[in-house]
């Protein structure tokens, strides 16, 4: 074709369109749809003064009452604490605490006297305190095996590789395996009560119902669960106990429902603490039935401790705790303090931000947008 | 082709002198020179997967996940297993490697249907078809009319008279005006005779392959006598053969070796600076990491083998997530770019494309924009728009009130019906013309009748009434087309005839002389013997200063010669015409002689249509500050005038400074000249950028202020000085310093170097955008390419990075698309660092509480679906559909694109900013839960601080922490938005509970050791209130400091976002204030393409002297007008206001006429 030169590169309007395969005349125009068009309906949000400041004011406004609440929640919390590590040349414990030994078979025991200022009413929670021990440390964490502890006959035969080097002990599968269940806390702790008519009263501890209801019942199992009159000793037959370990796991406790892997003290260890300075649930004093009597009231009360599990390698330190507790948990001030805090800090922050807004807000937004 | 496919790289021996003898391939043969098959395909079928495997791991990011990938293989130190990062790399590799095949395969294509051309060659005696890619140096080829050249070739034969052909060079250097090349005698003899084709033996002796297209020296032996060669002689391939039937050539270079294989650059591997950016900042945490596992292994008390869980944290702080997801948000940005319906165009069915996928972002930076003209600018037609005849103005449609009417598509056009030979395509809307045309008004008669004899045109008739014109100009072929329509149809021509249709009467008037036109006279006349015997010149003259509406305007003039005089005129003419040396002054001195004491008939005015738009585009884009370079081919007065045409320069800039020094020292005087009026207190120091440190430290040049505007036009001689090393930096600097630059008659070489040199010394973005074979080079050599598609040629668009059909669409692909692309993957960036930072340095603190045994505090099932499921929709949907103002208010805002040129939205700073409000937020996300779990129990006593608890709940706050910062970023929530937030929360708890579900574990007591950890502590108010905390203290900040920000120092951002809320009640229609039709101020932007004619060749059987390639030097005129005209400007006959303004008519053209000197006719 030649046209008249002048329009060489014509556009002279003609559309013409042909498709590889001959030519369908279908135009190539894009759909028209609020999504290809970037059109879809959407909601813009911008940081106004009118959404800023009343959010900081409501802010505020929460928070505050909220911090008040949890702290006088948690400043109603009864709390006491004891150290019975040993440190001290004065401490009751020292002398356990030097001279422990692995091999001893003589139980080395302390006791503590302490004093109640306050009675402790309703159920009243016995932990037991651990400081600079890392059960967080990764290959600490790793070292055990769940299909062992939920009852796998295979993996109580042949513990996994994570628990090693605290998986056979004299060619024994060691169950249970790792070095969590290895150094469980076998400390024994009893508490009387001291009569001011002079007589020592032990105080009843619950050791029943201090686990998770899962880990107690789902993750926790003895091999061979389910199975009529299981022998706990014979399923453990073949398999040895943990190195550090008095007892092998079938003997912790006297009752069936409570002993080898859902053992509850065993069970509680084994939910490794997310930090290092830790505490755990030891035993339950169950407020009296009759409801009249505190559950420990305001006196003089021992403690009475078998000190088996020393810390001093690592400068640990062991502390026993008593607590009431409330809806929100133990005692624990933070969160009470840490809400006024952020309120005070967001109201506060309200009424900057409102008088900035006043003096030089307006003057720039109404700005015209130069071009 | 070689097994590696680099033929086009092999260095053989430089080659100082090409020989070659014609029809003797042997002898040929012996040099190896390149065959006439090109290749710009990268792989074959063997060398794809080596090739492309190693392009990609070039990218730090492979390269970097392919490492991670060994370590992990090694079990010792991997914890996760080794698909994890193999899936997603082999996916990345094998997503690159399609595409890069599909792009190779199409290259092969292209490349196949070039090779496989036919053309005629001579071999063994006879003329046989070949394929193009066989053809040889020293083949003797016969082309024929609309062929393109196959090869460089020496013409031989033509069979034209006097051997000459009518070439277009469109693609080479964008000029459409057809170019005559003649052939030497001795070979035109050989005529199409094929035995003495064959019989030919002469040998050429030229320069080796080069670029230069406007230069070529050689000689050839031909029967024991040595002829000169110059470019006249030379077809260079890219040409079409137009107007001619047949011609011969011989071949000189082949395939790579042409000049326009020389000229198209190499293509390199494109890559966005936020990639460099990207590649710096993984390398440096990559660094960061390794001295911080240095730091970790040499603390004590640590037990062997932890490096394992640094992998991970490799894994978590650049995971290859971050790769694929920052593809993914360029391929749907990409898709938005073919999809837009305001950058379809439906005349030729052309939809946007964007032919590159991974460049997006980048559209949003552009500082430079490097533009073509012809086939961008401008349409490249030129329309008879409006004439003026006795005063009277045609071309304007009115109303019946009297008001002017836009001429759109609809209006009516004039039928040309009762004119047989009228051509279909010519437009013209006033009726009023027409009738005066058939009421045989004398003056308007005569009027058509100059335009119809007045020319150089040359006329085709294959068939009876399909007439095609060729024009040396296309204004020229346009007036002759329009006086054609109006029944003036100039038929056909010999040198002393012309032969028309008056209103369907055969005329034939004898054509006594042309008085040609050149760029000094700037007009031309004929004078010819009509055939009642009447002695007449005729003539038209362009008007420079003609100001309005930048319509190039002609003056009709025309007198009766007395017989006697004229034939006196002539024998001083032919004196003077064979006058051996000031021939050309003597001749224009006649010329003026005779050009005396004309009638004025009318002026025509033709317009060089732009493309639509265009002013209002390059307006649009510098207030978004990006410089426009214009770069062509084409003269300096056409390139200029267009340059006011389009907006770019403007009658109020201070002034627009002139290159054209024929040596280096004027040159550098003029630029230096130039400099200094602009900036007289310029310090000669301190224009560098401190140099950087990073990578290859290149000197920067600074932005330089100045006061005022300024324009540059600098030539292509000139420019080639200035290109030069010693130059470049003196040119850079001037040209910097002035809005507007303007180069023309640049190679399309030169356009690549003066992109490489912006690329070079200023870091910024840069663009190119042209339709032709001559923009190649420059496409590739910009940061991003453009090409204009839709039109014949399509070299441009194949190698470009995006294109479309209309240069208007430039202003939605960068202020739009682009814009939108960078905030998009910056805000992407910023976000996804932040949040994967975020959970990297809980880890670290967490690395003080767990003995540094890299403990981590999250389950590993989180870290595995952190970035998987967790985060990778709300950001994926943030980065796709976020927009902070639509595009309405982007077009009225165009400042809004200033950030992304200045890279404010993610650079090293902003990424140190959000690794900051990263500590920040991982120190909450570590310590409010820290604090607020330690020592604490449930609500019945048990464990709350356990660490599964605890993991539970930090990575809870974090997920919860991160969605609320996302939605802080987020501008537009789309319902997809929406869902995608708030279902990734709701699927992260869904998948914990699952996974901590019974069921799960009783199945993998192993894999989902967590059981029962979500229902133990989710259940306890003080967990949900820690979350609380902790959310609203990563967000506390974050609000302030920005409302702050919006109240102290907004952005343009925030201000027109600010804007858009207040007027969101009663959204204004887009009130277009770019859309200035300023006529007023305008000057005479019109194509100035005229040029001389064929008037020599058609007069005379003289040998035909080529018009002087440039003689555009002595082309000064420019700038401000310096007539007396109204402000108005408007041709008085094209005004707006119509008729009334006729009144002023009389004035107007006396002044502007006064070259005229007298004007006789009584009707003005």
């Amino acid at each position: 074709m030649m046209a008249s030169s002048y329009n060489a590169k014509d556009e002279d309007g003609h559309i013409t369109v042909t498709g590889p395969g001959g030519g369908t005349l279908r135009s190539k125009k894009p759909e028209n749809t609020a999504f290809k068009q970037q059109r879809l309906p959407a909601w813009q949000p911008i940081l106004t003064a009118g959404t800023v400041l009343p959010a900081f004011f409501i802010i505020g406004l929460i928070f505050i009452p909220i911090g008040i609440g949890l702290y006088v929640t948690s400043n109603n919390i009864k709390e006491f604490e004891v150290d019975y590590t040993g440190v001290d040349m004065s401490s009751p414990c020292f002398n356990c605490s030097q001279n422990f030994s692995w091999n001893s078979t003589t139980p080395c025991t302390c006791t503590i006297p302490f004093f109640l200022e306050q009675p402790y009413e309703s159920n009243v929670f016995m932990y037991y305190g651990l400081s600079n021990f890392y059960q967080n440390h990764r290959r600490y964490v790793k070292s055990r095996d769940d299909s062992q502890l939920n009852g796998d006959m295979t993996s109580l035969k042949e513990p996994s590789k994570e628990c090693e080097p605290y998986a056979y002990h004299d060619n024994k599968p060691i169950a249970p395996c790792g070095a969590i269940a290895n150094s469980m806390f076998n400390d024994t702790l009893e508490l009387f009560y001291n009569d001011p008519n002079g007589t020592k009263v032990q105080i009843p501890l619950t050791n029943i119902g201090i686990a998770w209801w899962t880990d107690k019942h789902v993750k926790f199992k003895n091999p061979g669960a389910g199975e009529a009159n299981q022998n706990l000793t014979a399923v453990f037959q073949g398999t040895t106990k943990p190195l550090n370990w008095r007892r092998p796991v079938y003997e912790l406790d006297a009752a069936a429902n409570n002993n080898g892997f859902i053992n509850e003290d065993f069970i509680v260890w084994m939910r490794t603490a997310a930090l290092p300075t830790f505490r755990k649930l030891y035993r339950i004093i169950k407020s009296p039935s009759n409801g009249m009597m505190p559950t420990m009231p305001r006196g003089n009360y021992t403690l009475e401790v078998v000190y088996n599990y020393p810390v001093r390698s690592f400068e640990g330190r062991k502390r026993m705790i008593l607590s009431t507790i409330s809806w929100m948990g133990g005692k624990n001030p933070f969160l009470g303090i840490a809400y006024i805090t952020v309120g005070s800090v967001c109201f506060f922050l309200g009424v900057v931000l409102l008088i900035i807004h006043h003096k030089c807000g307006n003057r720039n937004n109404s700005a015209d947008i130069s071009n | 082709m070689s097994f590696f496919g680099m033929d086009c790289v092999r260095k053989k021996e430089r080659e100082l002198e090409r020989k070659l003898r014609a029809n003797d391939r042997e002898y040929n043969l012996s040099f190896k020179y390149a065959t006439n098959a090109i290749k710009t395909s990268k792989y074959n079928f063997f060398t794809f997967l080596p090739l492309n495997l190693f392009e990609q791991f070039q990218r730090i990011a492979n390269a970097y996940f392919m490492f991670l990938l060994v370590l992990q293989v090694i079990p010792q130190i991997s914890s996760l297993s080794w698909f994890t990062t193999v899936v997603p790399l082999v996916l990345v590799l094998s997503v690159t490697a399609a595409k890069d095949a599909t792009d190779d395969i199409n290259r092969h294509r292209s490349d196949n249907q070039v090779n496989n051309r036919k053309a005629e060659v001579l071999i063994d005696r006879k003329l046989r078809s070949e394929k193009w890619m066989n053809v040889q140096v020293g083949d003797i080829i016969k082309l024929e009319n609309n062929q393109f050249v196959t090869a460089d070739l020496l013409l031989l034969s033509s069979s034209e008279p006097l051997n000459l052909v009518y070439i277009e060079t469109a693609e080479l250097d964008g000029e459409t005006n057809l170019k005559v090349k003649q052939a030497l005698t001795v070979t035109g003899d050989l005529g199409d005779d094929i035995e003495k084709l064959a019989d030919f033996n002469g040998e050429v002796r030229c320069e080796p392959p080069n670029n230069r297209l406007d230069r070529f020296t050689g000689t050839l032996t031909y029967a024991g006598q040595k002829y000169p060669l110059d470019n006249e002689k030379i077809l260079l391939r890219g040409c079409t053969l137009r107007n001619t039937e047949w011609c011969f050539g011989l071949v000189l270079f082949g395939g790579p070796e042409t000049k326009l294989m020389q000229n198209c650059g190499k293509s390199t591997f494109k890559r966005t600076s936020i990639d460099r950016l990207m590649n710096v900042l993984v390398l440096c945490i990559f660094g960061f990491l390794a001295i911080m596992y240095k730091m970790a292994t040499k603390l004590p008390s640590l037990p062997s083998s932890h490096s394992g869980p640094y992998v991970i944290i490799l894994n978590t702080v650049v995971p290859i997530s971050l790769y694929v997801s920052v593809e993914i948000i360029r391929l749907g940005n990409s898709f938005y770019i073919d999809w837009d319906r305001k950058m379809y165009y439906a005349r030729n069915d052309t939809p946007a494309e964007a032919r590159t996928t991974t460049l997006n972002e980048e559209l949003g930076q552009i500082k430079y924009v490097f533009s073509d003209k012809t086939g961008t600018l401008t349409q490249n037609i030129m329309t008879f728009n409006k004439c003026s005849i006795n005063g009277k103005s045609y071309g304007e449609v009115y109303d019946y009130t009297g008001q002017r009417l836009e001429i759109t598509e609809h209006t009516d056009t004039v039928d040309f019906s009762f004119n047989q030979l009228a051509d279909p395509r010519f437009v013209f809307h006033d009726h009023a013309l027409v009738e005066a045309v058939k009421l045989e008004n004398p003056e308007v008669h005569a009027f058509f009748r100059l335009l119809a004899l007045c020319h150089t045109v040359m006329a085709e008739e294959k068939k009876e009434g399909e007439i095609f014109y060729q024009a040396q100009s296309p204004d020229e072929g346009a007036l002759v087309t329009a006086a054609r329509n109006f029944g003036f149809v100039f038929r056909s021509r010999t040198p002393d005839s012309v032969s028309i249709m008056e209103m369907g009467k055969q005329c034939s008037y004898e054509l006594l002389a042309i008085l040609d036109f050149n760029n000094v006279r700037k007009r031309m006349s004929v004078i010819v013997r009509s055939p009642e015997g009447k002695l007449s010149l005729y003539c038209k003259d362009h008007l420079n200063e003609f100001a309005g509406e930048g319509l190039r305007t002609l003056v009709l003039a025309y007198k009766d010669l007395d017989e006697e005089y004229f034939n006196q005129w002539q024998q001083r003419h032919h004196e003077a015409s064979t006058d051996l040396d000031d021939r050309e002054s003597k001749l224009d001195q006649l010329y003026e002689e005779i050009e005396k004491d004309l009638l004025l008939l009318g002026a025509t005015a033709i317009e060089d249509k732009l493309q639509d738009g265009v002013p209002q585009t390059i307006e649009q884009l510098s207030k978004a500050d990006i410089k426009i370079w214009v770069l062509t081919g084409d003269k300096q007065e056409t390139a200029e005038n267009i340059g006011y045409s389009c907006n770019l320069l403007q009658e109020e800039m201070n002034e627009v400074f002139i290159v054209s020094g024929n040596s280096p020292e004027d040159v550098r005087q003029e630029l230096r000249n130039a400099r200094t009026s602009m900036k007289p207190d310029a310090v000669e120091d301190s224009v560098f950028l401190p140099e950087r440190t990073l990578g290859k430290s290149v000197k920067v040049l600074t932005d330089e202020v100045v006061n005022g505007e300024y324009g540059l036009v600098i030539n292509g001689h000139s420019l080639a000085y200035a290109l030069e090393h010693s130059m470049e930096l003196e040119f850079l600097r001037t040209a910097c310093m002035c809005k507007a630059v303007i180069c023309c008659r640049v190679t399309p070489l030169q356009k690549a170097q003066v992109v490489q040199l912006v690329k070079k010394y200023k870091q910024a973005v840069t663009l190119a955008i042209g339709d032709g074979a001559n923009d190649v080079s420059m496409i590739k050599a910009a940061h991003i390419g453009v090409g204009i598609s839709g039109q014949e040629g399509m070299q441009a668009v194949l190698s470009s990075d995006y294109s479309f059909a209309q240069f208007r669409f430039l202003q939605r692909l960068l202020l739009v698309h682009g814009r939108w692309s960078y905030l998009r993957m910056c805000k992407f960036l910023r976000y996804f660092f932040y949040k994967n930072f975020t959970f990297t340095f809980v880890h670290f603190w967490y690395a003080f509480f767990c003995g540094f045994s890299a403990q981590t505090v999250y389950d590993e099932w989180f870290i595995t679906l952190y970035n998987l499921m967790y985060t990778a929709l709300p950001v994926l949907g943030m980065s796709l559909f976020d927009q902070d103002v639509n595009d309405v208010w982007s077009f009225q805002h165009p400042q809004l694109y200033v950030p992304g040129q200045l890279n404010l939205y993610f650079s090293k700073k902003a990424f140190f900013k959000c690794a900051l409000h990263s500590v920040y937020s991982s120190l909450v996300l570590f310590f409010i839960p820290y604090l607020a779990m330690c020592n604490t129990v449930r609500d019945d006593g048990k464990d709350v601080a356990d660490y599964q608890s605890f993991a539970l709940l930090t990575q809870t706050c974090l997920l919860f922490a991160v969605s609320i910062q996302l939605s802080f970023e987020m501008t537009y929530w789309t319902a997809v938005n929406t869902f995608f937030v708030l279902g990734s929360l709701a699927m992260y708890f869904a998948v914990t509970f699952t996974m901590y579900s019974n069921g799960m574990f009783l199945m993998l007591p192993s894999a989902f050791p967590f059981i029962g950890a979500a229902r133990n502590s989710l259940n306890q108010p003080n967990v949900w209130l820690t979350i609380l905390l902790t959310s609203i203290l990563c967000v506390l900040p974050v609000v302030t400091y920005r409302f702050l920000l919006i109240q102290l120092c907004p952005t343009i951002n925030d201000k027109v976002m600010f804007k858009v809320r207040q007027a969101k009640a009663t959204p204004p229609p887009p009130t277009r204030r770019t859309r200035i039709r300023r006529t007023s101020s305008r000057r005479s932007g019109y194509a100035f393409s005229h040029a001389q004619g064929y008037g020599d060749l058609v007069t005379s059987g003289r040998f035909l002297r080529r018009p002087a390639v440039s003689r555009s030097s002595g082309f000064t005129h420019i700038g401000r007008t310096t007539t007396g005209f109204s402000p108005m400007g408007r041709s008085a006959g094209y005004s707006p206001t119509g008729r009334l303004q006729n009144a002023k008519v009389p004035d107007v053209e006396v002044t502007s006429l006064q070259m005229y000197r007298t004007i006789k006719d009584p009707a003005l």
